[in-house]
């Protein structure tokens, strides 16, 4: 027998060098699973160089503007309006002269027909508005084309159909809109947070003055084009863009009834100072920390997927990450490994490449956050592991990481990292889960994974937290409420619930 | 009675030129009620209260004047009682509160009399509160094992999953109870907060503490668990800053007219999020029934909503 003819082991296999996913001894496909270059065209979106206010129906130039990049490439996409107190000033006007004048007394059908014919239009420019959310916010396009647009489009598919059946929605009690809703919204999913935010205060008769975040503002703007072509009412939907001082303005207005915001804690807790002895009404979703319960019991490979889908989806910019993962100790080693073994899978890069799994952070002073975090963890004792993947030269990316022996006290258990960075502990009992996934200020969501019913429901009830996932992590649908419990915030988006704070209900 | 024994009550001994009665009445001794019992101020302090109407006009009685440390038992109390109070099933809590409607009932004409001598309503009118106190108390009994069936709902999620959402109680609130009506305005406050399984820690009325107290009395009596209640007497610009800023109080319920106040415990609030209402009192009719509707409930309710994949 010559060795020639000696037939290759898998061992032997030579992976082709692949710059974006070195070679590991875990999960070897060899030559299978290199993926080429397969990236979204953009050469049909077509930006304009530089974006006005959209108040009033109208594009309204500003006396500042600023530029907002792509975060995978540091490129410059377009130039943005800068909002000063006076342009909030002349949003909210128009927003009060709308609902006034038209929004408000108009046949709650006809109003659901306008918010139907948003929700056509973003279906109909869905690939224009997936390339701009990469663009423009770095998350891969398989999730802006997947997840963000067309649950934009639903939100207001859905919220459209409530607006003629609100008595039926609060029966015995008058429900009546409040009037001019400021809203102020985050970057990690910029079209969709205008959709939740939009669609149902618009159902409910209100009209808005929304302020994208400043590093993603664009397919806010393309969905003011969108208001601008199905012939809203001017004034209905105002888009004001700058960075916290137009936010700043906006909720302190005293022509503003309603202010609802997303985002960070710490900017909700001032916002809600800000209102403090107003009558203001107010809804709040912000941070979390989300525990991802998994019992020796479960089902572990789908878990596994769970946990990877609950910290890497979006880069981790998600206010629900599953970002402490409580493991009960009997697998923690074999978690541990199989997760090691799938992330070695990821493929960081280009948001705009079919292929990619995770995208590029946000913004340079969110990578800046995220670094800091994870040297306090280093610092502190807990033991990390990043994915060794070639990081491109340019743009703000951070490896999919993990932390191992992870306890309670350290930073990465308590603060939210908003980015690729898992914090592991673990348990011994159901009772120390419900104690350890419940020893936190946030209570915005939770994941659960094990394979008895029972188990599952008895902890389902225990966990302070608005949305609890059984077997599976990041799902969202227009018709189910979503929002915190304790510093992640109040008030519901999503569903039913999700009407009552745009309403005044009485009885 | 036979007139001998009228006579005997009426009978005066006179001492040194004042009179007294033949039977010394047994004046109460008005504490707070926290964790189920009947405890003085930690801090040793009172205020007094006069009946400025009833049998003994001008009787000054001595009232505790809470501290911080008191706010800040009552919320340990209530906090205990947490688990134990939202674990008890529905039904278990409606007949639990319905027993204390029970409990007022027997004891309409004492409470009708704190109301009078307290705050110098009319016989009739102190009368009716209470009638319409305990008719509150029943109709809030019958929400305990019905607003989750109006609130709850299952969603159609566009995918292979079954979903739905339920309305949990938020744990501790810390209820500013409006200072008149003292009985109405308490029962309006404290029912509407406790009837899906929180526990509260309550400021009662400044105007007319000893009603509270009383009625803290049916609470004792009714089965209510120790700490799901916890009434404190004392001045509430005092006390109520530090419940604002408590870590363990999940959301304020303040019936409150005071602008400068409510924005203090408002601002203080920011803290840990809390839920705040406001009730403009002034403007309120709490006769009206809808003060036990739905909408009453819903402030003190979180949004839970569960998702599970459907398949083989």
């Amino acid at each position: 027998m010559t060795m020639q003819k000696t037939p290759r082991t898998k061992a032997q296999i030579t992976p082709r060098p692949d710059a974006a996913r070195p070679a590991g001894p875990a999960l070897e496909f060899g030559d299978a699973w290199t993926y080429a270059p397969a990236p979204e065209a953009r050469d049909h979106v077509k930006l304009k160089s530089r974006y006005d206010l959209f108040v009033d129906g109208r594009w309204q130039p500003a006396k500042k503007y600023f530029p907002t990049i792509s975060p995978s490439t540091e490129e410059k996409l377009a130039e943005v309006a800068e909002a000063s107190p006076e342009d909030v000033d002349r949003a909210v006007s128009a927003a009060r002269r709308a609902y006034e004048r038209v929004w408000s007394k108009m046949k709650p059908g006809e109003r659901g027909k306008y918010i139907y014919r948003i929700a056509r239009r973003i279906q109909e420019k869905s690939r224009e508005l997936a390339v701009v959310e990469s663009l423009d916010g770095g998350k891969p396009i398989k999730e802006s084309r997947d997840v963000d647009v067309p649950i934009s489009a639903a939100h207001f598919f859905y919220y459209a159909g409530w607006a003629d059946k609100l008595a039926y929605a609060f029966p015995g009690a008058g429900a009546r809109p409040l009037g001019v809703a400021g809203q102020v919204i985050p970057w990690n999913f910029p079209l969709l947070m205008a959709a939740w935010k939009i669609a149902p205060a618009l159902a409910c008769g209100n009209t808005v003055v929304l302020k994208p975040a400043e590093t993603t503002p664009l397919t806010a703007l393309l969905l003011a084009q969108i208001c601008e072509e199905i012939d809203l009412p001017p004034g209905v939907v105002n888009i004001v863009t700058g960075a916290g001082a137009t936010g700043s303005a906006l909720v302190s207005h005293p022509g503003v009834d309603k202010v609802a915001f997303t985002g960070s804690t710490a900017v909700g807790k001032r916002i809600q100072q800000a209102l403090a002895g107003t009558s203001k009404r107010l809804t709040l979703e912000l941070g979390g920390k989300a525990a991802n319960i998994v019992f020796a019991d479960a089902a572990l490979d789908q878990a596994v997927e769970g946990i990877i889908s609950g910290i890497f989806f979006n880069q981790g910019h998600v206010c629900c990450a599953g970002s402490r993962l409580l493991v009960e100790e009997s697998v923690h080693d074999l978690v541990v490994k199989k997760l090691r073994d799938r992330m070695m899978t990821l493929r960081v890069g280009d948001p705009l490449d079919k292929n990619t799994d995770v995208g590029a952070i946000n913004s340079r002073m969110q990578l800046d956050k995220i670094k800091e975090l994870v040297a306090a963890g280093e610092r502190e004792g807990a033991e990390r592991f990043s994915t060794p993947c070639a990081l491109p030269q340019k743009g703000f990316w951070f490896s999919p990481t993990i932390f191992t022996g992870v306890t309670l006290s350290h930073r990465i258990a308590r603060e939210e990292s908003f980015g690729p960075v898992l914090s592991i502990l673990t348990f011994r009992t159901p009772e120390e889960a419900i104690e350890k996934a419940n020893n936190t200020f946030y209570g915005l969501s939770a994941g659960i994974w094990t394979d008895k019913g029972a188990k599952l429901f008895w902890l389902a009830s225990r966990l302070k937290a608005g949305v609890v996932w059984g077997n599976t992590y990041n799902k969202f649908d227009p018709t189910s409420p979503f929002g915190g419990y304790k510093e992640s915030g109040f008030g519901r988006e999503g569903g039913r619930a999700g009407l009552a704070p745009y309403l005044e209900i009485d009885g | 009675m036979s007139a001998k024994k009228k006579a005997a009550d009426a009978a005066i001994v006179p001492v040194n030129g004042a009179s007294a009665p033949a039977r010394a009445r047994v004046q109460k001794a008005y504490k707070n009620y926290v964790g189920g019992a009947f405890v003085r101020s930690e801090s040793g302090r009172y205020f007094q209260v006069k009946d400025v109407a009833g049998d003994e006009p001008g009787l000054v009685e001595n009232i505790a004047l809470s501290s911080r440390k008191d706010g800040r038992d009552a919320v340990k109390a209530a906090h205990a009682a947490g688990a134990g109070w939202a674990g008890k099933t529905a039904y278990n809590r409606g007949q639990i509160l319905y027993r204390l409607g029970e409990v007022m009932e027997a004891r309409r004409a004492e409470l009708a009399s704190e109301i009078e001598r307290g705050l110098g309503l009319a016989r009739q009118e102190a009368r009716d509160e209470v009638a319409t106190s305990v008719d509150r108390v029943i109709s809030f009994a019958g929400w305990a094992d019905k607003y989750q069936s109006l609130l709850a709902s299952s969603n159609p999620v566009a995918g292979p999953h079954f979903n739905f959402s339920v309305p949990e109680p938020m744990g501790v609130v810390a209820i500013v109870a409006p200072r008149r009506p003292s009985l109405l305005g308490l029962v309006s406050a404290i029912l509407p907060v406790i009837v899906s399984g929180n526990t509260c820690v309550v400021l009662a009325s400044e105007d007319d503490p000893r009603t509270a107290v009383t009625f803290c009395e049916c609470l004792a009596t009714s089965d209510l668990p120790g700490g799901v209640v916890n009434v404190l007497t004392g001045k509430v610009k005092e006390v109520a800053p530090h419940l604002a800023r408590h870590m363990e109080v999940l959301a304020l319920d303040l019936w409150l007219d005071d602008a400068e106040l409510l924005k203090e415990l408002e601002t203080l609030a920011v803290a840990t999020v809390k839920r705040v209402k406001k009730h403009a009192v002034a403007g309120i009719d709490f006769g009206d029934e809808r003060l036990a509707g739905l909408a009453s409930l819903t402030p003190f309710l979180e949004t839970k909503t569960f998702w599970h994949p459907m398949g083989m």
